[in-house]
């Protein structure tokens, strides 16, 4: 009887083990980052790219526009596949494309934005990374959707058809 | 003199670095605390990617400006959230990964102690 007890409870401890980590399987094991928050703006000083004059987060951010912070290197290949998707947003007059230029030499994110034109109305540049590090972002391109001095929509990797419609949808 | 010339421009190249020994230190114990994001199976510590580079300049410009070590790891979680620590924290989610290794522990000690008085 009692090592029928016994046996009856490792079975019930052994299968519960089994499903908690049969259901830990499925969960992904690659960093998925919350992309609907509502975070304030990180305060940043940084350089201007086009001169090395300082910029400060909150006279970019003052209007109550919709702001996409873009982070882009022209070494970057999905940053080429995105170029297109800024440049439709830049017709749009309802929001502002802030470029943050991530580790990048200036001759050839010039020339970048040379051959495929120039989406931002203000691009700065982020030299070692830092300043993207406290907007929380681990890699290059991702954009930040920025609405009244608050972080409202994340897009991870290159911005696509898709993620054009829905800031569409969202500042319309 | 030439010798006393050359002793000051050492000195004064060695006192560039800003960080003391102990400071190196912490900053190494944290970033091989955090996970690297982009690259699996890496602590920030061992990993090249620019990701790691980047934050382990922002752990090293933490502690100059006088942020503890839990500090920093608050802020890291604020921005990227529980998964770059590699030790999770107590909570509701992980009572089961804290405690089972303790009850297994226990569960095999009463086994052995059991087995032990019964033979006797």
């Amino acid at each position: 009887m009692k090592s029928k007890f016994i046996s009856l409870i490792l079975i019930f401890i052994f299968s519960i083990t089994f499903v908690i980590f049969f259901k830990g399987l499925k969960n992904s094991n690659i960093y998925t980052p919350n992309t609907n928050l509502k975070k304030e703006v990180p305060s940043f000083e940084l350089k201007s790219f086009e001169n090395n004059s300082i910029i400060i987060s909150e006279k970019i951010f003052k209007d109550n526009k919709y702001y996409l912070m873009n982070i882009w290197a022209s070494w970057c290949v999905p940053c080429k596949g995105e170029h297109k998707f800024l440049m439709k947003l830049k017709k749009d007059e309802r929001i502002e494309l802030i470029g943050f230029n991530y580790k990048d030499n200036f001759k050839n994110a010039s020339s970048f934005l040379k051959d495929l034109g120039n989406p931002y109305n203000i691009i700065v540049s982020d030299k070692d990374g830092t300043a993207s590090i406290e907007w929380g972002a681990y890699g290059v391109p991702e954009s930040f959707l920025v609405h009244q001095n608050k972080i409202i929509k994340r897009f991870v990797g290159p911005i696509n058809n898709k993620d054009l419609l829905e800031i569409e949808k969202i500042i319309r | 003199m030439k010798f006393i010339h050359i002793f000051l421009i050492a000195s004064i190249i060695l006192n560039f670095n800003l960080l003391n020994a102990d400071e190196i230190k912490t900053e190494n114990k944290i970033a091989k605390n955090l996970r690297c994001l982009i690259c699996q199976g890496q602590s920030v510590y061992d990993s090249d990617s620019e990701f790691a580079i980047s934050l382990k300049l922002v752990i090293k410009n933490k502690i100059q400006q006088g942020l503890s070590e839990e500090q920093i790891y608050s802020f890291l979680k604020m921005k990227y959230g529980e998964w770059i620590l590699y030790d999770p924290v107590f909570n509701r989610n992980t009572y089961f990964l804290w405690l089972l290794p303790i009850l297994i522990f226990l569960a095999g000690g009463a086994i052995i102690i059991k087995r032990f008085y019964n033979k006797k």
